[in-house]
């Protein structure tokens, strides 16, 4: 076998094995009631658009996209923020301690999260932060803390020390110089930083479950985990909805997947 | 230089602040919590200390040792296929042919689906009535559907099939870093030789993938100990148990039952876990006989 056709074939099995699963959960949500279960299934279906309008009517949708874009988002700002300073840190001053404190960013991130549930629920609990946006936030944002500085300082340690110091000297500030020198130069690290935390916080769906338990807060991971369904489930519904969680996700991959690919193993090859 | 150490300071006090309260103290406070009694919904009741009595409980509780060799067989399977099929992924990704990017952008498509919209993929796939696993294996013949989420052997494997399907990317990007990494020239010296391509795989590949192997290996075990999503989405735990592992079960016994001291206990135990395995794994590979091989 020639060896173009045996990459060829190889990469068609790739594709099939990572899209048909998926392929066919959007499928089903473009199906009508009377398709959705016909059997054999139907492979193609007439692009009824009836569980589109059910779960966003019946089901409250949209307030769940609602809130998983304010939590998502807000999470994302303060993440890079807080990990932005503290990277800048990291990268430029090289202290020891500096460096030790990367090093327990990243033996934290290596406990299970049900180490630290219990307490954070207490913690929130106390403040009275249980079923508010800021309570889920502030998991978030402790969470994601560790990947977005490991990513941040790896793209800060990039931007050469001489342009700073002529910053330095031009009379800026240290946190001048990093807002106007170092974050426009390392933009394509903060926004791939950005990215990551946004999709980790759009999909986190384990603190999200025991911090909102009020449905008015709850984000799109927990409504599609917690879709109502007594006897029969909504399928046409549950798989609506997660189409429509989840096409932003794929496109943002798609035009981003460089950006990705780089983070992802910035995080983790350097780590 | 004072002055940079008192400006790094600052600098770093936001993060910390963060870290501390939702990280540092949340793990000191759970290592504490596992050696004392206490009801998480009812904190007036007080709390008791009592001293290993969790862990005593934990280590004849049959339900806990059904979790952990449940645990341990989920993540036995699933880590070898997803590095298998990780490193195959990768490879083919390592060549240079027309539609790379394309098929770099699809495999990164399971990775970019939300882990509950997987989960209910998965299940909706493994329906006894509508899935489309009992229609490729039995076509229109309703009469034989299995329900694969209802039996405690196909309901494990099934989870298993869902996990390795949303994960195998993490790994094959991770191995694609490490394939790139790998110098042209060594390939050209083993072709001057005279490698036939499997000795190349053999001799060059797989020695200098190495540490990318085991940095996957690393990530997804301590990331297949935290599997929560798709056992709750896709069975609870069940049926009978079958899918109850130990991060679901320190998930129930804290927040199901409020059982927050043994619930911590469950927690420490998965930490412990996760420490031993990626200390046999860094002492493995350093005494695999790859390590000759280096250049």
């Amino acid at each position: 076998m020639k060896r173009s056709t045996a990459l060829a074939l190889f990469s068609v099995g790739i594709a099939l094995y990572c899209l048909v699963p998926f392929l066919w959960f959007v499928l089903t949500s473009l199906k009508s009631s009377a398709e959705l279960t016909a059997i054999p299934p139907i492979l193609l279906p007439s692009f009824h658009l009836s569980f589109y309008r059910s779960a966003l009517d019946n089901y409250g949708l949209l307030h769940y996209i609602l809130n998983s874009v304010i939590v998502a988002g807000s999470a994302t700002l303060v993440t890079v923020a807080v990990g932005s300073l503290a990277a800048y840190a990291i990268a430029r001053f090289q202290l020891k301690w500096t460096n030790f404190y990367l090093l327990l960013l990243l033996a934290i991130s290596m406990f299970p999260q049900i180490a630290i549930a219990g307490p954070i629920w207490t913690i929130l609990d106390r403040l009275q932060w249980l079923n508010t946006y800021q309570g889920l936030v502030a998991a978030y944002v402790a969470l994601c803390l560790p990947l977005a500085t490991w990513i941040l300082t790896t793209f800060f340690r990039d931007v050469p020390a001489e342009i700073e110091e002529a910053a330095l000297i031009d009379g800026c500030s240290r946190l001048q110089a990093l807002y106007k020198v170092v974050l426009p130069l390392a933009a394509p690290g903060i926004f791939t930083a950005a990215l990551l935390v946004f999709i980790y916080a759009w999909n986190e769906f384990f603190f999200a479950l025991i911090i909102m338990t009020d449905p008015n807060v709850q984000t799109l991971p927990v409504g599609i985990a917690l879709f109502p369904g007594e006897y029969t489930m909504p399928w046409g519904e549950i798989a609506a909805a997660s189409t429509m969680a989840t096409i932003p996700l794929i496109v943002l991959t798609l035009i981003f997947q460089r950006g990705i690919v780089r983070g992802l193993s910035a995080g983790a090859v350097k780590g | 230089m004072k002055s940079s150490q008192r400006a790094a300071l600052w600098f770093l006090l936001p993060s910390f602040c963060f870290v501390a309260l939702f990280s540092i103290y949340p793990i000191v406070e759970s290592l504490r919590l596992s050696f004392y009694r206490k009801i998480l919904t009812l904190p007036w009741l007080g709390q008791r200390m009592v001293g290993w009595e969790n862990y005593t409980d934990l280590a004849t509780d049959p339900v806990a040792r059904d979790a952990l060799v449940t645990t341990l067989l989920f993540i036995g399977v699933t880590i070898p296929l997803e590095l298998l099929f990780g490193t195959g992924i990768a490879l083919v990704l390592n060549q240079v042919f027309r539609g790379r990017g394309l098929l770099r952008a699809v495999v990164l498509i399971p990775w970019a689906v939300p882990t509950v919209v997987a989960s209910q993929m998965w299940r909706f796939i493994f329906n006894d009535r509508y899935g489309l696993a009992n229609f490729m294996l039995f076509g229109a013949d309703t009469s034989s559907y299995l329900a694969p989420l209802a039996d405690p052997y196909l309901a494990l494997a099934a989870i298993m099939i869902a996990e390795v399907w949303k994960t195998t990317p993490f790994a094959a990007l991770i191995l694609l870093a490490g394939l790139q990494s790998i110098p042209d020239e060594l390939y050209e010296a083993a072709s001057m030789d005279g490698a036939s391509p499997s000795q190349k795989f053999r001799h060059v590949t797989l020695p200098l993938l190495k540490p990318a192997l085991l940095l996957a290996l690393l990530f997804r075990t301590v990331d297949s100990l935290r599997v929560f999503d798709l056992v709750y989405v896709m069975t609870q735990g069940g049926p009978a148990d079958a899918t109850n592992v130990l991060q679901f079960y320190g998930y129930k016994k804290t927040f199901a039952e409020g059982m927050i001291g043994y619930g911590s206990a469950i927690a420490v135990t998965v930490f412990l876990l996760s420490l031993a395995l990626a200390l046999i794994y860094l002492r493995g590979f350093k005494t695999s006989r790859w390590e000759g091989a280096r250049p």
